[in-house]
């Protein structure tokens, strides 16, 4: 037998490539990223990054309508940008079949929301399947191509940080030696959903999930686990792995597919149990329909809604065992996520903190730049807010005021749902700042291409976006692009540009010092000189973690192992103190 | 035959995710069950990382239940200090001698804590201090810490021998092989 490791994420791209899938399409987000990175292991799927969850799941729609399987991946907040063509795609149904990952992150490990995603499939009508480790996981993701087909309808596959980012061990399968070749076929009763067609399939759409209802009670990915026989709990996903070691003797119903819910199977397994728990992470949504078929069931009053459960947490909620006191600890210093040395995002907020600007902020490496001693982030909501929220808030301050509003996001981020905002901006005459920090490169989760970085997944050269065109094109008549890396030019542009009362776009333009292809020419470390350095501290404003006090000799140092040669720092000290290493 | 469970904790670009890979590796091979676990993202932009490796006969959570914890192995001193309320009575530690100033403490806010070691080794006298940066020197590249360090974990781990070279000739990109073979030796070489 083939076992292997494999992370839940490696394990759903092993499952499309095992269920003949053509097509896979997504954009990166925190946990859900690897999946696509894995894809590309598997050449016989054409596997692609898409701007933005949106087009992704379109992209996966064309392909299914083509007859061709197509994975489409995204983290649970992508669900949100992408859930315009996901509420249709349900009326519609599919050709070939369709399944959409979504990857939530209960504890908030790496996102702005903790929202639940299960309830996307009650929202949209969808059957949504829960792996509860790597071997669901792939097992499961062919299982929901087979659903998607068999009942005409996309499926949802539900992950969870800690399902997608754990490795456990996994059999290996096949590919299908035969694989139905794509083609054309027109059905507008099916395919075009203008409201005379679309009212009949609303009805297909009810009938359908009241057909997969009765279908997954017999199904063995809803399975009875036999305990003691006395206490009973329903669960699924990656809390039934605490369920058994919380309640080892507990019969246990696991849930494989979590929508619609089995309800004969649950009320049968209910009627044996005069104790019963639910025991799921965040909302209550499988106990809130079990309740609604009249079973008393113990769920959020014991376990709490906000958070991630564990294993230890489960124990406390049930039987009110302690947790290992942790207040010892709660008094070491902390050590919060930072940009890296040279990070070119770092210069711009601290001249952005300098000029007291107001700063509208979006999502990416640079929302760091909220951290002290930056501390240059005013806002931040969603991926692409940062320009339509400068634009409101704009609309309601005085002149004085409005000047002192910048939006700053990311090129990917710009790309992704900013480029609608500054087309709002110059239409409705906004007097904002706006500046994109292109670092040629999707950062925050991990390096991935986007259309402006000139490489595709697979590493293939692309077209480069122009951003400064594009924002030409979108009507901003001041568009500058600048070196981060130099200081002066930073703050005389951004002042200048702030002064004006028209819309403006500030275009930083380089790239990620941990992209090698971008970063050949060779920086020497620097070095502090101790008898230059007046122990002024100017250049800790920086927060580069190559920069460390030394309460010794009460000056600076440069860690030479980290440090880049980016040379900010140079330009933040009076005193020539910042000298390079001769290579 | 009862799950072990190991922490291995450290800061965001010391390697951690590898030396986890390899244990793991090392316990499939040995025809265990083994799951682990860590989170990615922003975690890895120089914060505290922290990865679960578990194995035995059959393991369900991947998150070590609180308290249950049998080695924590640890690559940066105070970030062994976050973890060792989840280690248990009698625990072990194998810690890497090395301190990484958390930024507080690079701008001069806060001091770097003292006598850690002294702190550890009270609590739990199982305690492996392990000199990394030094031993890895020794072979020629600072970023073979991660290796040196499984070395010495694996003096106090039930694996064969082999299975821990075959696992890092594996893991490791190829053109460092030998270095890391050598400062495994090198760290499986230290008394424990
Ligand atoms: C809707 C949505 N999709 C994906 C993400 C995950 N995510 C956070 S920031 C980011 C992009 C960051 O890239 P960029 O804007 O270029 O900034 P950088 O990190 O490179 O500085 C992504 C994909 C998210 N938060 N929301």
């Amino acid at each position: 037998m083939n076992k292997v490791l494999l992370s839940g994420n490696e394990a759903i791209a092993r499952g499309t490539y095992e269920a003949g899938a053509l097509v896979a399409c997504a954009y990166p987000g925190t946990p859900s990223t690897e999946i696509l990175e894995n894809m590309t292991r598997y050449k016989e799927v054409n596997s692609s990054w898409a701007p933005n969850e949106k087009v992704a799941l379109e992209v996966g729609i064309g392909a299914c309508f083509g007859g061709a399987r197509a994975l489409v991946s995204m983290k649970h907040v992508g669900v949100n940008v992408a859930a315009d063509p996901l509420f249709t795609l349900t009326y519609t149904g599919v050709r070939g079949g369709l399944v959409l990952v979504t990857a939530d992150d209960p504890e908030l490990h790496s996102s702005q929301n903790e929202q639940d995603n299960r309830n996307f499939a009650k929202f949209a009508k969808m059957p949504m399947f829960e792996p509860a480790d790597s071997q669901d996981a792939l097992d499961y993701t062919k299982l929901a191509f087979e659903v998607s087909e068999q009942f005409d309808t996309p499926v949802f596959l539900r992950s969870t940080t800690r399902i997608s980012h754990s490795k456990s061990v996994v059999t290996l399968g096949a590919r299908p030696d035969h694989i139905p070749t794509p083609s054309l076929e027109r059905n507008p009763a099916k395919l075009v959903m203008l409201p005379g067609n679309a009212r009949k399939r609303h009805y297909d759409v009810e009938e359908r999930i009241l057909k997969l209802e009765e279908w997954g009670c017999s199904q063995s990915f809803n399975r009875v686990e036999k305990g003691k026989g006395e206490v009973g709990v329903i669960t699924a996903g990656v809390s039934y792995q605490y369920v058994k070691e919380v309640l080892p003797d507990a019969d246990v119903l696991k849930l494989g597919m979590i929508y619609p819910l089995p309800k004969q199977l649950i009320r049968d397994f209910a009627a044996k149990y005069t104790t019963l728990y639910v025991v799921e992470e965040l909302d209550p949504f499988i106990e809130e329909q079990v309740l609604a078929m009249g079973i008393a069931v113990i769920g959020k009053a014991k376990i709490p809604i906000c958070g991630e459960l564990t294993p230890g947490r489960l124990a406390k909620e049930l039987f009110g065992t302690e947790l290992p006191d942790e207040s010892a600890t709660l008094k070491l210093p902390q050590r919060p996520p930072n940009m890296c040395p040279g990070c070119p995002h770092r210069g711009v907020f601290m001249e952005l903190n300098r000029a007291k600007a107001f700063v509208a902020g979006d999502i990416g490496c640079y929302t760091l730049g909220f951290m002290p001693p930056l501390s240059a982030m005013d806002t931040c909501v969603c991926m692409g807010a940062s320009i339509g929220n400068a634009t409101g808030i704009s609309k309601v301050l005085s002149e004085e005021d409005q000047r002192k509003v910048v939006a700053v996001i990311g090129d990917s981020t710009f790309l992704h749902t900013g480029i609608n905002g500054l087309m709002d901006m110059v239409y409705n005459n906004s007097t904002a700042t706006v500046i994109i920090l292109d670092n040629r490169i999707t950062a925050m989760t991990g390096r991935q291409e986007n259309p402006a970085s000139g490489y595709t997944l697979d590493n293939n050269p692309a077209f480069r976006v122009d951003l400064e065109q594009l924002c030409r094109a979108v009507g901003v008549k001041h568009v500058r692009s600048i070196d981060p890396y130099n200081i002066a030019l930073t703050r005389k542009t951004l002042r200048e540009e702030m002064a004006r009362p028209e819309v403006s776009v500030i275009i930083t333009t380089r790239p990620c010092v941990l992209v090698p292809r971008d970063n050949l020419e060779r920086r020497p470390s620097l070095y502090v000189d101790h008898d230059a350095c007046t122990g002024c501290k100017a250049c800790l404003r920086l927060g580069c973690p190559a920069i460390a006090w030394d309460e010794t000799s009460q000056k600076s140092n440069i860690d030479k192992i980290i440090c880049v040669g980016c040379k900010v720092c140079q330009q933040t000290c009076g005193f020539n103190a910042f000298k390079e290493i001769e290579a | 035959m009862k799950t072990t469970n190991i922490l291995i904790a450290g800061v965001g670009g010391q390697g951690i995710l590898l030396a986890s890979e390899v244990l793991s590796e090392v316990c499939l091979m040995a025809g265990l069950d083994v799951k682990k676990n860590e989170i990615h993202g922003m975690s890895q932009r120089g914060g505290s990382v922290v990865s679960h490796v578990r194995y035995g006969e059959k393991v369900y959570s991947s998150i070590i239940p609180e308290g249950e914890v049998d080695i924590i192995f640890s690559f940066e001193l105070m970030e062994t200090c976050r973890y060792l309320p989840l280690l248990r009575k009698n625990g072990r530690v194998v810690v890497n001698d090395w301190k990484i100033a958390p930024p507080s403490v690079a701008l001069g806010k806060q001091s770097y804590p003292e006598n850690l070691i002294a702190t550890i080794a009270q609590q739990f006298p199982l305690t492996t201090v392990v000199d990394g940066l030094t031993l890895a020197l020794e072979t020629g590249n600072a970023k073979t810490v991660n290796s040196v360090l499984l070395g010495a974990l694996s003096n106090i781990l039930d694996f064969d021998h082999e299975m821990w070279l075959t696992a890092l000739k594996k893991m490791v990109p190829e053109k460092l092989v030998d270095i890391n073979l050598q400062a495994f030796a090198a760290g499986r070489g230290i008394n424990g």
